[in-house]
């Protein structure tokens, strides 16, 4: 993302979830829902992070598998495990995060955009980094991760 | 005022009447001396151009005014209704729902003139002392005269501010003007007239005063007349002008008026020179003005109103009604639910779920019910094409239709339409003789084909027939073995349906000549993929001599199916039942192997056999170790396929959902949905399993 935009980023919400020892960040306003885990069924003919699709109070929604996409181990499912559910323009998908943590606030000064510091698979969907007291977040843009 | 909200009532106003025209002329080429439908086509003529003009469209105004001076000599009988007369009036009709449909989807009429079509009427009103007996010198000019009678300018009592207003723009030399304009007493839709001759006077002056008032005009809170007062630099000729160049105006009075002392006028000395013009609502010489004047206000129109209209669904308010009703009782069962203690009293809570069940499925049936529209819709717009088309091959066709009433789901009939006239083309050109020959043969002149609807338990059945002379069975063949579709050996093995089903071949004709209609071999083969993919069949029945009848088989809705779930492996999957053939248990020895492709010989029939856990990778199925193989024969087109899955589960009602955006084109899924249990399961889209 172009710097201007970032710097752009008044105060937002973020979600905190967890994936592994890593802390993610999501823009709140593009949540529609965090769900417990529940029964995925699978899709053939799809990519691997694709886990396969939830019924979502009468809507069928593609499940993303966030471990699998930045080729991190696949890890057992746990009371922790959530579904988030995004809405990104006119797609409705849900990613499997480890753990969902807080919600925060952040400024456009708490946040950099120092993606190309990062040196992992997710390092292409990367937004910026967020600073909370003395911890980071890394921030997703999901918008380009969905791209299949 | 904004225009938009009248373009709605427009459209639909302008459809109906268009739609009645379609039909009167059917009926004035069938009789053409029956008077009463005379009279109805001009009546719908006359009401086209009225509404035309009250939105400002001229071209459509200036059509409908020509037709309406043809019409009306016929009236008179200074012109006889020939097939060629005809033929023009349809052309009229064309034109106009080229109109319409411009209206609805650019919000304006666009930019055709048809000047051909206006051309050959006025030919013809031209040449009809040709083809009357002595020259009649009544010309249709609408009688205007009629509306001559005088109205007296009414009082209108302005207050001091206005007064002050007046006396100022006198001051400053311009004109103070007060208008009265009568409107035509046919005049459709008043106030939006009312709203163009606003527009008008704002143009060249300020509106001082509106009596009744502006709310009230909008609100057509008002007789056929209404006065205004006017300052202006233009002089009285200037609006009496602009302002009788509108249509339905009847009469423009305009006073000048004087200063005003002390709340007393003093009217200009030129009192009694009363501007009063009558003019001709629709006199030739008043469209050159009319058309940039309205032009102006057609294109505000434009900018106005609503790009396209919605797609909508028109509903029989009873149906609503059963809706909400319906809705009630659910809200009543769900706090009854709430009341009722499991523990205490499982007999009421069991009793209040089982009613909630059958609400529920009363509320489905409502709410199909709601999307279901008539056949009608499709069907009205055959017997006009039929007419078109025999006459373009010189048979004599009857289009004998039924069963208009026959209701299917709204996307059904959305995409019915063109396969339809694919087949009624079909039965045309390739169905019925020429009328030489079936004199020859001994058979009425006119072809007849016949068009019906019914439903029939979940579907509905649209039969389109004719009385021509029935497939050609050798002819396919040997059709076929010339495109090396088929052996000779094959061919000659065939039976009739066999060969009947290689019509739905694409690229295949057998017409000898390529006609307008048909012989591109683009056709049944288009129709049967489009049925199938509104989840239908098509059927032929034929008898050589008789005529052949084409049966297409719809579900009544599509949303909702029965299908069979199969488990593949430990996941669940559902089949449409409507592609399934049968099924069978299959030895695991008897499966053979033909070029790595497995096949079971199936009452002498080789029939390819997909195991659905290697095309759907599920990893946990055991039909490899199985003895016993359960074989779901599907129908793939003409051919069949066996889909081998772990076991049967049963038969179920399904509600088919998308997968979505993200997952569309997905290769062997139809879609998804959901099962009792919450949990989602997948459609296999028989057409593409390999």
């Amino acid at each position: 993302m172009a710097e201007a935009q970032v710097n752009d980023f008044d105060t937002k919400q973020f979600i905190i979830f967890r994936l592994g020892e890593e802390r993610f960040g999501i823009d709140s306003l593009k949540i529609t829902t965090i769900d417990r885990m529940k029964t995925i069924t699978r899709v053939p003919k799809t990519p691997e992070f694709i886990k396969g699709v939830i019924n979502l109070r009468g809507d069928i929604i593609p499940v993303m598998d966030l471990r699998a996409k930045f080729n991190l181990p696949p890890v057992e499912e746990t009371e922790e495990t959530r579904i988030i559910i995004l809405k990104l323009e006119e797609i409705s998908i849900g990613v499997i995060v480890d753990q969902v943590l807080q919600t925060i606030q952040l400024s456009g000064e708490d946040i950099e955009n120092t993606s190309s510091l990062i040196n992992s698979a997710a390092a292409e969907y990367i937004s910026g980094i967020g600073k909370v007291g003395g911890e980071i977040v890394t921030l997703i843009n999901f918008e380009k991760l969905v791209k299949l | 005022m904004d225009m938009s909200q009248y373009l709605q009532i427009f459209i639909e106003e302008a459809n109906e009447h268009v739609q009645n025209l379609n039909q009167c002329l059917l009926q004035m080429e069938k009789d053409p001396e029956d008077k009463d439908v005379l009279n109805e086509i001009f009546r719908v003529a006359h009401t086209l151009k009225g509404m035309a003009g009250t939105m400002g469209y001229t071209k459509m105004t200036k059509l409908t005014h020509d037709m309406e001076n043809v019409l009306h000599a016929i009236r008179n009988d200074e012109i006889k209704v020939t097939s060629e007369l005809v033929d023009v009036l349809f052309k009229c009709l064309d034109a106009l729902e080229n109109y319409v449909n411009s209206v609805v989807s650019t919000g304006g009429e666009g930019d055709r003139e048809y000047k051909d079509v206006i051309a050959t009427l006025n030919a013809i009103l031209q040449n009809k002392g040709a083809a009357a007996a002595p020259a009649v010198n009544k010309a249709p000019v609408p009688a205007a005269a009629e509306a001559s009678e005088k109205y007296v300018t009414a009082l209108v009592d302005l207050d001091e501010f206005e007064q002050n207003a007046v006396n100022k723009a006198i001051d400053m030399g311009m004109n103070a003007l007060k208008i009265t304009i009568v409107l035509n007493k046919g005049c459709l839709l008043k106030s939006a007239r009312a709203f163009i001759l606003f527009q008008t006077l704002e143009r060249y002056g300020e509106i001082i005063k509106s009596q009744p008032v502006v709310q009230d005009i909008e609100d057509e809170k008002f007789e056929f007349e209404f006065t205004v007062v006017v300052v202006s630099k233009e002089d009285e000729q200037h609006f009496s002008k602009e302002l009788n160049s509108i249509a339905e105006v009847d009469e423009v009075i305009i006073r000048p008026m004087g200063r005003f002392n002390n709340g007393v006028a003093v009217e200009a000395e030129k009192l009694e020179k009363v501007e009063t013009e009558v003019r001709s609502a629709d006199s030739a010489e008043s469209h050159a003005a009319k058309e940039t004047e309205t032009q102006e206000a057609a294109k505000q129109n434009g900018n106005n109103a609503a790009r396209k209209t919605q797609r909508t669904v028109r509903v029989d308010i009873d149906r609503l009604d059963v809706l909400m009703n319906l809705v009630g009782e659910l809200i009543i069962t769900k706090t009854r639910l709430e009341g009722t203690d499991i523990t205490e009293k499982p007999q009421e809570y069991h009793e209040t779920l089982e009613y909630l069940e059958r609400i529920t499925t009363n509320l489905n049936d409502a709410v199909m019910k709601v999307r279901m529209v008539p056949i009608e819709t499709v069907f009205n717009r055959f017997p006009r094409m039929i007419r078109d088309i025999a006459k373009d091959l010189g048979k004599e066709i009857e289009l004998v239709m039924s069963g208009e009433e026959t209701e299917l789901d709204r996307t059904v009939i959305d995409e019915i339409g063109d396969p339809l006239i694919h087949l009624l083309r079909n039965s045309c050109d390739h169905g019925l003789e020429s009328t030489e020959k079936r004199k020859q043969l001994g058979k009425p002149e006119h072809g007849k084909i016949n068009l019906t609807a019914y439903q029939s338990g979940n579907n509905v059945i649209i039969e389109v027939g004719d009385d021509g002379a029935g497939i050609n069975i050798d002819k396919i063949k040997a059709k076929a073995i010339e495109n090396g579709i088929v052996t000779r050996e094959a061919a000659n093995s065939m039976s009739q349906q066999e060969a009947i089903e290689l019509l739905f071949r694409p690229s295949f004709s057998t017409a000898e000549k390529i006609t307008g209609l048909s012989g591109r071999g683009v056709g049944l083969d288009v129709v049967k993929t489009k049925i199938e993919q509104l989840g239908g069949t098509v059927e032929v029945e034929t008898a050589s001599g008789r005529g052949s009848k084409f049966l297409i088989k719809l579900p009544l809705t599509l949303a909702i199916y029965q299908a069979l779930l199969v488990n593949v492996g430990s996941e669940k999957y559902a089949i449409p039942l409507g592609s399934i053939y049968q099924i069978y248990e299959w030895k695991a020895e008897d499966v053979k192997s033909v070029q790595g492709q497995e096949v079971i010989l199936l009452r002498n029939m080789v029939v390819p056999i997909t195991r659905l856990a290697d095309s759907l990778e599920v990893p946990d199925s055991h039909t490899k170790t199985q003895n016993k193989l359960k074989i779901v024969i599907v129908r793939k087109g003409e051919k069949l396929t066996g889909l081998v899955v772990d076991s049967v589960i049963g038969q179920q009602e399904i509600v088919i959902k998308s997968l979505g955006k993200l997952l569309t084109g997905i290769k062997y899924l139809a879609g998804a949905t959901i099962l009792g249990d919450g949990n989602v399961a997948l459609i296999i889209d028989v057409n593409s399993i390999t």
